[in-house]
């Protein structure tokens, strides 16, 4: 590896007092599927790393490019393909962000049925993340429980938007449409019997000694280092660092629920298991109250230019139906400008930039992706630990190589 | 291939002799105990997971051996985008599995490029490597995914198993 | 957030009008560097958040490649947005940030691989997305969506006849349609307007 020398006092001071080569091994990317396609080329000292090269860019699809080429709306299922572990957020944000740029004010329905969207989503995610993260850790049976979990969110993520998975569920101005009859109950019910179930999986892992070993005191971040390398979310908050945007630069009325944030105190792996169920706890707590506070009314704003018309009325009357052809075929009209926003998605705070210059196609849209800047601090994480500890590591920073990549 | 099973077996006339087609033995075998290799790329693997897991449970097929050496598996799943830069890798790791080995293609990315038409993106992983089975989705729910196993344990009942036993598979 | 404070210490940014409430300043590319150090030592931005490249088109001449930073403050929670233009259309060149903040390393290196700008004193400035030898800079505006033809990846290595680099079939698919050899999007696809006239009147 021809770049820099790196200056980490223990990993630099460790190798140099020992003879012998180094060896190059290469982590992936063809590596177990938790993951996805990263590429780490680990310079090895033994059993000790001395230096981390992350390589992505395996799933490097091109999304930014697409979005040139695509209206606002038809930009949101390929921003389900972003985390695609949780794709309700990604569109969620998506929209926020060119809401913001348009300057439009959605209303209270639809801001309760989005937060309940993210929250679900980020149990979603967190499942996913933890069942991979105690499967490396050697735990099958921790997967089993999270997914069980898992499917009973898929079956309402579909109820809901007709998608397990990827769900395209926002639009511009509001929601594709509004939630089915009966739904909040079925989420009340999961909502209802989660929590025993999340109690299961704590003593799973939570008190178990094995894990304790393997994680207590590895992969550490102090705070300083978490907010130099643009870490969000989960990870910065095991660190120590009290952000969470949904409570600092409140959007969709999230500072009208009330829920605690979990903050970490030594910033390892550890941390960053526990702050990650805290966060499902507190989710719950915020479903339960959007639940309870579901406001009426409709779900798209009354603005023509951005919300469809019914569709009967589209069918008979003239006006709706050329209302309906330009705005799916040329878009909503987004003013001159660029707008950043910033959402706290399970896996930290993905940014959308959208820079328009009118019409229904946007300019340029860049990606600001939690994962990236996670796997990018693992080249200061890694050095100094062992071998074993990388996969824990790696599981703990619970990163998404199609939202880093994108 | 079970007909001939039961066809050539009847206890009082055939004393405990069994006769059938060494073809179908050996495809039996191979189609009841494939190993998948989940080459999981993108949000596919995730369905593919959820295979694995309690509701749809690929271990009822004898498949929740999900072993990731290409040397210790059968099948490769390819779940997800195949982008140029991993290409080269995907092919690598096919090559490096023993005979017999299947692949299938799962979800629309994995046959045909899907959704993303970009110059980053491999239009179907069908041209780096023999695809066995389709299988359309976006992501392709689970269920499809178990009849695509279903289906590619079919097309091995097909095959003419004892005529490339011993020579290196294309 | 003392943003007058800000503009006295910092007399070369220029404000940037702004549609999401995020404050925005031009900087020129000589005073970055110690525009990113002001907004870490002395005004606790601590964290860059994003740095998106930007290509305002041939058209633009000198000042077409780009990039938009985003500082974000834990302690004062709230964002500023610096917007620094390159000097040169056929040399994009913007000093690095890398000694103030870390993150800018790998955010550099993407845009350094998509959109071709180079940034100078980057401790390892390589390709982050595409492979090693990809000659072009994808995200650019007169580069097709399809891609060009391309050497292979050296994960191809021993395997070089398998397939080639080609640019994706567009024929029926949901983006521009092909037969038009136009440059720029906005001459391709006539819904992506560059703030010249009304989405109807463009048909």
């Amino acid at each position: 590896m021809e770049q820099k020398e790196f200056t980490y006092p223990e990993a630099a001071a460790l190798a140099e007092g020992r003879v012998g080569e180094k060896m190059v091994l290469n982590l992936g990317p063809s590596h177990p599927a938790t993951h996805g396609v990263l590429r780490l080329k680990l310079e090895l000292d033994g059993d000790l790393i001395t230096r981390c090269d992350p390589m992505v860019g395996y799933l490097h699809r091109g999304q930014e490019k697409i979005a040139e080429n695509m209206t606002y709306n038809q930009f949101i299922p390929f921003t389900d393909r972003l985390d695609y572990l949780a794709p309700l957020s990604n569109n969620i944000a998506f929209a926020q962000c060119v809401e913001k740029l348009a300057g439009l004010e959605i209303t209270d329905r639809c801001k309760a049925i989005r937060v309940i969207c993210c929250e679900l989503s980020r149990i979603a995610s967190h499942l996913v993340g933890l069942a991979a993260y105690g499967m490396d850790a050697g735990s099958t049976t921790v997967f089993m429980y999270c997914f069980t979990q898992r499917e009973k969110l898929c079956t309402l993520f579909e109820q809901l938007t007709g998608a397990r998975m990827t769900s395209s569920y926002a639009r511009i101005g509001g929601l594709a449409r509004d939630i089915p009859e009966g739904w909040l109950g079925n989420v009340n019910s999961f909502a209802n019997q989660f929590l025993p179930a999340l109690d299961e999986i704590d003593n799973l892992i939570t008190r178990n000694k094995i894990f304790m070993d393997r994680a207590v005191g590895i992969g550490v971040i102090t705070p300083e280092q978490a907010m130099q390398w643009g870490l969000t979310g989960a990870n910065l908050r095991a660190s120590g660092v009290a952000t969470d945007l949904r409570k600092d630069v409140p959007y969709l009325g999230y500072n009208n629920y009330e829920f605690d944030v979990a903050i970490g105190v030594h910033g390892d792996c550890y941390d960053r298991w526990l702050v990650r169920i805290e966060e499902m706890r507190q989710s719950i707590r915020i479903i339960r109250q959007a639940i309870e506070k579901m406001p009426e009314g409709n779900v798209n704003i009354n603005n023509k230019m951005f919300t469809l018309p019914q569709k009967d009325k589209v069918l008979r009357n003239m006006e709706d139906l050329i209302n309906n052809f330009v705005l799916i075929t040329q878009g909503p009209d987004i003013p001159k400008g660029e707008a950043y926003f910033e959402a706290d998605n399970p896996k930290g705070a993905l940014g959308f930039y959208v820079m328009s210059k009118g019409g229904g196609v946007p300019y340029r849209v860049k990606v600001r992706s939690p994962s990236f800047l996670s796997l990018s601090a693992l080249q200061e994480i890694l050095p100094g630990h062992h071998m074993s500890d990388a996969v824990i590591i790696l599981g703990s920073l619970d990163f998404v190589l199609g939202e880093c990549d994108r | 291939m079970d007909d001939s099973i039961n066809q050539g077996f009847d206890p009082k006339s055939e004393q405990g002799f069994v006769y059938t087609k060494l073809d179908s033995i050996i495809n039996w075998v191979r189609a009841n105990s494939i190993w998948p290799q989940p080459m999981g790329l993108a949000c596919c693997a995730i369905e593919l997971m959820g295979v694995g897991g309690s509701r749809f449970d690929i271990a009822r097929f004898g498949m929740e051996v999900m072993r990731f050496s290409p040397r210790q598996s059968d099948c490769m799943i390819v779940s997800g985008t195949v982008t140029y830069k991993m290409a080269g890798v995907i092919r690598r790791v096919y090559d490096q599995m023993a005979a017999p080995k299947w692949v299938i293609a799962m979800g629309a990315c994995a046959s045909s490029g899907g959704m993303f038409r970009t110059y980053s993106v491999l239009q179907g992983v069908d041209k780096i490597i023999p695809v066995d089975v389709y299988v359309s989705g976006c992501p392709t729910r689970p269920e499809a995914l178990l009849d695509a196993l279903i289906t590619l344990q079919k097309k091995i009942g097909t095959e003419h198993s004892t005529k490339g036993l011993f020579s290196a598979q294309k | 957030m003392n943003f007058e404070k800000l503009l006295a210490e910092l007399k070369f940014l220029v404000a940037r009008p702004s549609r999401d409430g995020i404050v925005a300043y031009d900087c020129p590319r000589a005073n970055l560097l110690k525009a990113a150090q002001t907004l870490r030592d002395n005004f606790e931005f601590q964290s860059l958040s994003d740095i998106a490249s930007i290509d305002m088109g041939e058209d633009a001449g000198n000042r077409r490649f780009g990039a938009v930073y985003h500082f974000f403050s834990h302690t004062k929670k709230c964002y500023v947005r610096l917007v620094v233009m390159c000097d040169s259309q056929e040399e994009p060149v913007l000093p690095s940030i890398t000694p103030v903040y870390k993150s800018a390393d790998w955010l550099e290196r993407e845009a350094f691989d998509l959109m071709g700008i180079v940034f100078e004193n980057h401790p390892s400035l390589r390709r982050i997305l595409m492979w090693d030898n990809y000659p072009w800079h994808p995200l650019r505006k007169d580069f097709p969506l399809a891609g060009k033809e391309s050497p292979l990846p050296e994960t191809f290595a021993g395997n070089e006849g398998v397939t080639k680099v080609i640019p994706a079939p567009e024929n029926g698919g949901p983006f521009h349609s092909p037969s038009c050899g136009a440059k720029f999007v906005s001459e391709r696809e006539p819904r992506s307007l560059d703030g010249q006239c009304s989405a109807i009147d463009n048909i």
